[in-house]
């Protein structure tokens, strides 16, 4: 047998080493760290775009020129005026510096400064793509909780099962069906839903306008809906079900907290944490937009500005809005690794 | 074996009964069939008592702990806190809590990993309304051990040691002033240099604070150490019970032996054969026959007992203190 326990027990736990709190400055220390990863990685971008633009297929020159005939003089010039004649690094350096000073250059086929260009559509991308983003993740953190929580049940496995069929539907089909159904109209359906554009012709002024505005995103911001809340839902509902497998859901419970406030003061806090971080990570590609969603809607929005500049192709303008969604969605994966952090204190003091 | 158990022994018998499940069936259905994970238990804690309840994983133990609690609801029986059954309106329940806390084996887990200890400790005040929140938090952390308490306050989980944190799960139970304590399993996650800690904490909060208390544990040198009687169970029955050092200085059931056996001081080792028990499958007769080393080696037949172990069921034992065992052949050899 073993000898009976002594009372070896200490009186007093002192708190010990790890004493210092954790303090904000560990947070910005981190957010600095993070900001410099992320410069270098534009840094690496800007590298990037300048040489594979220009080890791309075709004289530019003459894509511009778009079997217009033009001298070789002409050529010439046009050649010099765009600083193709100068040596790499030095062409380089300019490129570095443009970009900078947000000169991306002038489009071939618009005729006109790239950084305007985007200026004009990036407006209607971030209100379509925006929107869609606020209700998907909203719909799927609401139907991934209620699935999560109640594992098994008809709601989870018939919303898990829309959402994942949603998900697999290509794009540009659902667009279109949407299209057909919701827009041009079927049979007895009526044409419910302007289809073209994001305003009408003849869009009153005011209040009016939001409207026409509004009636125009409702089956653009379906379609982007439809096809990727299932993400969001998923996410939510796998982390909720681990949350609530843990003993401190157990332990709250002995305590006597009812079940909808384990959810709301435990499970519901911590599942949200990977969530944040995705939902982070997916605005980076809201500015990009949704190019297939914008084409077959002709929104006017950057991801048609894309579409438009690889048929043509655009280079210039290829180059500029392909900068814009890299760099931003470097700039919201950076953010959302500070925002995790901030949220989690295991993270935030390691 | 020393004097403090003889006193222990004396002071058994005349506790007043304060949690007790009475012939406590558990079902849970489990994939078509059908187990019975608590089959039958009669269980007393005495005001001030500590109980443990050993056995091999898979018994029963941890669905006990849970009925005991509330938080599974027994398919029959009842459990009884105080004399009065314990019924599972979400009134009767949340004031049911107030008198019985839980403590886990993994304090990692027991922990949410967001929440400072402050929030934690103060979480059972806090749903029940009660005055003074940072006073009770304050008194709660201390008497787990855990001084001065406010350098605890905001410090989160990841922060502290195992043991530390053990006690900040303990002080979040004890923030509630409960009567009862049911660990499950409390050090078995432990580092073994701070087990002795952890155990000596529970053994001072009965001494100043009265509190009762069952450790659930398959470590039978823990429950020598901390228990004034221990339940020994098997295949979601209890087979033998009573003080601590009878029940494991002289231990008469067969599975008990068999226990015993495999620690060290033990002179030799009885390996059990046979199937692990399976609750969708107790077999008729004796519940342990299918692997009982008593049987097999004919000593129950010798006794002329070997016919009932094989087809007549054994009653189930009452929650008596004194010391008991459900085993046609220890019945021959004790009267
Ligand atoms: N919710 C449940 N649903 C189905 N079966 C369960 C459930 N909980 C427990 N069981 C079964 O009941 C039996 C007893 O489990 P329990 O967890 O009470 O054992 P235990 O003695 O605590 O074991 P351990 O020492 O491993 O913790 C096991 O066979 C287990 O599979
Ligand atoms: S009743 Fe028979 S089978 Fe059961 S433990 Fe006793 S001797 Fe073994
Ligand atoms: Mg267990």
């Amino acid at each position: 047998m073993t000898t009976p326990l002594e009372s070896a027990e200490p009186a007093v736990q002192a708190a010990g080493p790890a004493d210092e709190r954790p303090t904000s400055r560990g947070t910005l220390q981190y957010a600095l760290s993070k900001a410099g990863g992320a410069l270098f990685s534009i840094a690496m971008v800007l590298v990037g775009t300048f040489f594979v633009f220009r080890l791309l297929p075709g004289d530019p020159v003459r894509n511009l020129a778009q079997g217009r005939n033009m001298t070789p003089d002409q050529l010439d010039l046009e050649r010099r005026r765009l600083g193709l004649d100068k040596p790499l690094i030095d062409q380089f350096l300019n490129f570095v510096g443009d970009t900078l000073r947000l000169d991306l250059g002038t489009s071939y086929e618009y005729k006109r400064p790239v950084i305007d260009l985007i200026g004009e559509r990036i407006g209607p991308t971030l209100l379509l793509t925006g929107t869609g983003l606020v209700i998907a993740v909203s719909l799927g953190i609401w139907q991934g909780t209620r699935a999560g929580w109640r594992h098994g049940s008809r709601f989870d496995r018939v919303s898990t099962g829309v959402s994942l069929l949603l998900w697999s539907v290509p794009t540009f089909w659902l667009g279109l069906l949407l299209m057909m159904v919701f827009g041009v109209g079927i049979g007895p359906i009526p044409s419910l839903f302007p289809f073209r554009g994001i305003e009408s012709v003849d869009a009153p002024d005011g209040f009016g306008y939001v409207l026409d505005v509004a009636s125009h995103m409702v089956l653009p911001c379906l379609t982007l809906v439809a096809v990727v809340y299932a993400q969001y839902l998923m996410v939510m509902r796998s982390s909720l079900l681990e949350e609530v497998s843990q003993d401190y859901v157990t332990v709250a419970r002995a305590k006597g907290l009812r079940d909808d406030e384990v959810r709301r003061r435990h499970a519901v806090p911590n599942a949200l944490l990977p969530t944040v971080t995705l939902v982070f990570m997916r605005i980076g590609f809201v500015v990009g937009g949704a190019v297939t969603v914008e084409y077959i809607y002709t929104w006017p929005g950057l991801g048609q500005l894309f579409y438009r500049a690889i048929e043509v192709p655009d280079f210039t303008l290829m180059q500029g809005t392909f900068m814009l969604i890299t760099v931003s969605v470097i700039v919201m994966n950076t953010l959302a690794d500070v925002v995790y952090h901030l949220l989690d204190p295991r993270v935030r003091s390691a | 074996m020393t004097e403090t158990q003889t006193t222990a022994e004396a002071v058994t018998t005349t506790r007043p009964t304060l949690l007790e499940a009475r012939d406590l069936h558990v079902e849970f259905s489990s994939r078509g069939r059908r187990a019975r994970a608590v089959d039958g238990v009669n269980l007393a804690i005495g005001e001030g008592e500590i109980v443990a309840l050993v056995g091999e994983s898979g018994c029963g133990k941890t669905t006990l702990a849970r009925t005991l609690l509330g938080l599974e609801r027994p398919t029959s029986g009842e459990v009884r806190y105080d004399g009065n059954p314990l019924t599972y309106t979400s009134k009767a329940l949340k004031t049911y809590r107030r008198q019985v806390q839980l403590v886990l084996q993994d304090p990692t887990g027991s922990l949410n990993p967001r929440h400072t200890v402050y929030e934690a400790v103060a979480e059972g005040p806090r749903i029940h309304g009660l005055p003074d929140e940072q006073d009770l938090v304050s008194k709660a952390l201390s008497h787990a051990g855990l001084r001065p308490p406010d350098r605890f306050f905001l410090r989160y989980p990841h922060e502290l040691s195992g043991g530390q944190r053990q006690r900040v799960v303990i002080a979040g139970a004890l923030a509630l002033n409960p009567k009862v304590l049911i660990a499950d399993e409390p050090v078995a996650s432990l580092d073994a240099s701070v087990r002795g800690e952890i155990l000596a904490l529970l053994l001072r909060l009965r001494d100043e604070l009265g509190l009762s208390a069952l450790v659930v544990t398959h470590d039978l040198g823990l429950a020598w150490n901390i228990a004034d009687r221990v339940a020994v169970m098997y295949l979601g029955r209890i087979v033998e019970s009573g003080p601590v050092e009878q029940v494991l200085t002289a231990p008469r059931h067969p599975y008990t032996q068999a226990l015993m056996s495999v620690l060290p001081e033990s002179p030799e080792r009885v390996v059990l054969t046979g199937e692990p028990p399976d609750p969708t499958r107790i077999p008729g007769g004796c519940r342990f026959h299918a692997r009982c080393q008593v049987l097999a080696s004919g000593k129950a037949a010798e006794a002329g007992v070997h016919t009932r172990c094989r087809t007549e069921p054994l009653p189930i034992l009452p929650a008596t203190p004194e010391a008991q065992a459900a085993c046609y052949y220890a019945e021959t050899t004790t009267p």
